[in-house]
């Protein structure tokens, strides 16, 4: 608990930092747009319509659209620009809604009254239209505020850390102390901030002076603080540090810690991590320079980034050819293998594998109809997954997607028969799974590779040369157990990786 | 301060709201606009300060066309009651009668001392009302405040768009004696709105009788009840005289 209260003040600035701006953007932006439409009415269906079709799409997707967009304008796509405004498009709506609607809400005796004591359209916007609509519009900034506190917690895979770095990170590593502290925190953020705005409308109808400058004052306060932050990171982040990525589950995690410590140790570069990237946003914020280095699996690039459907051979063949194509199409380095491969596997209960006699994916073909297989957010959409099918000819009854922590509760606990389950997973045994043979060779090798960003390679060959070090130094016995630590006896990513840092320093004072 | 109105029409799509209209206001008096509902009496009181743009025709104020006056500013010259009170619920009473003078920019201590004595013009005691919102006021004390509103940057000319038709008979009767002693005191130049002929009869130096966009008759109380110009002018006089004689009937009938 005190561990997890330790990132508090950190995820709390790194959400206020994003919360507070895009909703100062989004009223700057709503209310004049509102105000606009009121006089215009034609622009109401552009408008307000667009307006209402972004809020329909899902927030997660919102943000993990502009990774991509952005990238495409070649501005930074990874971390606080893309979550920013993706979470300013989500406070457009009810804001500009509200000011259309507590506009139009002013009595037109008013309005007529306003023009009749000789106001020019400014003085009449300003002097009675708008403080007549404020309760309305000031309605709509507080539902702003609970809707933009609550989606700032979903960038963390844009590799926005927020709130949400707790919720995601605890729920891959079955953390439930983490999910709790994140929501509580995120919940008790809502209100608070709701609380303001409230304050501030109550203040100014009552016209309690006072009150409101009270309220203004902490507002504005909190607003220093937030550009202070922003101001010292920036500042912060142009000292070479090194940026660690981590995708979202356990192994990466733990990972992403142990090649910052190394790194951090040997060359005493300062590092850091950014955790629960989106799988294919890892890479693009490699190639992007937005993080430096991280872990993936050969196979994930063979099949994700290289497009190859087909089978792929032998384990040496595959590194051979990734290695190649991450250098010459992204000038990316693979600075090492780790000793272990982490596969795409399919995983069911071993007692019913024995009563069923099923040994290998194979004889999956005749039970399929009969069984329900589970799988991550990515499975069924990727290449692996068509070439099992289509190799080994199986039709399941259905198929459902989940997130990867909850898969092997659920074969274990037999809602679904097969799934698609890690090879480095300590759960495999931990939960009596077992993994079924794949003698087609249809799921290609999944080294895990330290993937050096161009930066890296140009700037900093003592980097590289520091994690060509860590080649060959976790087997897949020594991965597995590590994750089993984390998923299983609730320690942290750091302590399992500090652990392992100790252990291989010892080992080579040894030698 | 003369008001002229000189050949004007209002048209909507195909309605014609006020129909060629011509007649004039002499400075210091009184002009009823008397009809029914849909007559273009208000729509003729509203294109005097431009709240409504004629379609044709020219209005002129002491020799000046509206035209060519800015719109606001032409407004802030006129002083306007609105049939609905208009005051602003957000502002105090205060806030409400000055707030033309903010807009012409007066200081502060000075339109304070003006509001102080137009709440005392329209019988209302500053000391108690000032620092109060409109929704804490009854109807007429709200009209009331109208009127200063209206009067607070001292105008020659005042439109009056049916100021005292939603309020009770007392009320109204109250009213209607305080404005006609204000506007003898300030020596006002007014239009004034009504459909109620009693009103009419009681307020107006001159009366204008509109019916469907047209000017039907434009005389004294006295020459259109003696020589009403057709029968809607007659049945229209008629009113009150046949109200009183069926109230003296009930006298007669029911003696104390």
């Amino acid at each position: 608990m005190s561990e997890q209260l330790a990132m508090l003040p950190g995820y709390l600035t790194a959400h206020l930092q994003l919360t507070l701006f895009a909703l100062l953007l989004g009223a700057a932006f709503s209310v004049p747009a509102g105000v606009l439409v009121h006089r215009l009415r034609w622009l109401d269906q552009p408008v307000v319509g667009t307006a209402s079709v972004i809020q329909t799409i899902p927030s997660l997707a919102l943000l993990a659209i502009m990774v991509p967009t952005l990238a495409a304008l070649g501005v930074q796509s990874i971390g606080f620009l893309p979550a920013f405004i993706g979470i300013t498009l989500y406070s457009v709506l009810p804001i500009l809604r509200n000011t259309v609607t507590g506009l139009a809400g002013v009595d037109p005796a008013l309005v007529e009254a306003a023009r009749g004591v000789g106001m020019t359209p400014v003085q009449r916007l300003r002097r009675v239209e708008l403080p007549l609509a404020m309760p309305v519009i000031l309605a709509g900034i507080r539902t702003s505020t609970v809707l933009t506190v609550g989606v700032a917690t979903l960038s963390t895979p844009v590799g926005a850390p927020s709130l949400g770095n707790y919720i995601f990170s605890g729920l891959q590593t079955r953390n439930l102390t983490a999910v709790l502290v994140g929501c509580v925190a995120a919940a008790v953020l809502a209100l608070c901030l709701d609380g303001l705005v409230r304050g501030l409308g109550a203040s100014i109808v009552r016209r309690k002076r006072g009150w409101a400058a009270v309220v203004l004052t902490t507002i504005g306060l909190l607003y220093s603080f937030t550009v202070v932050s922003l101001v010292q990171e920036a500042r912060a982040g142009d000292t070479g540090r090194v940026v660690v990525g981590a995708k979202t589950f356990t192994e990466q995690y733990i990972l992403s810690e142990i090649l910052s410590g190394h790194v951090a140790q040997t060359t005493g570069a300062a590092s850091e991590v950014v955790s629960s990237l989106g799988s294919t946003v890892a890479f693009d914020a490699l190639v992007a320079e937005e993080i430096d280095v991280y872990v993936d699996y050969s196979g994930t690039i063979w099949a994700t980034i290289m497009r190859r459907e087909t089978a792929a051979g032998d384990r040496e063949a595959v590194l051979g050819e990734v290695s190649r194509f991450l250098r010459e199409e992204h000038g990316v380095e693979v600075a090492g293998t780790l000793g272990f491969e982490n596969s795409y596997a399919l995983a069911m209960r071993r007692q019913q594998a024995k009563d069923r006699g099923i040994r290998g994916i194979g004889d999956l073909t005749v039970y399929a109809r009969q069984m329900v297989i589970g799988g991550d957010y990515e499975f069924f959409g990727r290449p692996e997954w068509i070439a099992v099918r289509d190799g080994y000819q199986l039709t399941f009854a259905s198929q459902r997607t989940m997130d990867s922590s909850l898969m092997y509760q659920a074969v274990a606990g037999g809602q679904v028969d097969v799934i698609s389950a890690f090879s480095t997973d300590g759960r495999i045994a931990a939960l009596d799974l077992v993994v079924l043979e794949d003698g087609q060779g249809a799921i290609p090798p999944y080294d895990a590779l330290i993937l050096a960003g161009p930066r890296l390679v140009r700037e900093r060959p003592d980097v590289v040369a520091a994690l060509r070090q860590l080649t060959g130094t976790i087997d897949a016995e020594h991965m597995r157990r590590m994750n089993l630590a984390v998923d299983q006896d609730g320690d942290t990513p750091a302590t399992v990786a500090a652990l392992f840092l100790r252990e291989l320093q010892e080992a080579r004072a040894a030698r | 301060m003369l008001i002229e109105v000189i050949g004007v029409t209002k048209r909507y799509a195909n309605i014609v709201a006020v129909d060629d209209l011509s007649l004039h206001v002499e400075a210091g008096e009184l002009l009823v606009l008397l009809g029914g509902s849909g007559s273009g009496k208000t729509t003729t009181l509203k294109m005097v300060n431009r709240l409504i743009e004629p379609s044709a025709g020219r209005i002129t104020i002491d020799g000046q066309d509206t035209a060519t006056i800015d719109p606001h500013e032409l407004r802030r010259r006129i002083g306007y009651v609105f049939q609905r009170i208009g005051l602003f619920p957000h502002m105090t009473i205060a806030e409400n009668v000055e707030v033309t003078l903010t807009l012409l920019g007066w200081e502060s201590a000075r339109s304070q001392r003006r509001v102080d004595e137009l709440l005392e013009l329209v019988e209302l005691a500053p000391g108690l009302i000032r620092d109060r919102r409109p929704s804490e006021l009854s109807g007429g004390q709200q009209q009331r405040v109208g009127v200063a509103r209206a009067l607070a940057a001292s105008p020659s000319v005042m439109l009056l768009d049916e100021p005292f038709g939603a309020l009770d008979p007392l009320t109204r009767d109250r009213l209607q004696q305080s404005f006609l002693r204000i506007r003898r005191q300030l020596n006002l130049t007014a239009m004034f709105v009504t459909h109620d002929m009693v009103e009419a009869l009681l307020m107006g130096d001159r009366i204008a009788v509109m019916n469907e966009g047209r000017l039907v008759q434009i005389g004294t109380p006295g020459e259109l009840l003696r020589s009403p110009a057709d029968d809607y002018v007659r049945r229209l006089m008629d009113t009150p005289t046949r109200q009183a004689r069926v109230v003296e009937a009930l006298l007669e009938d029911n003696p104390a």
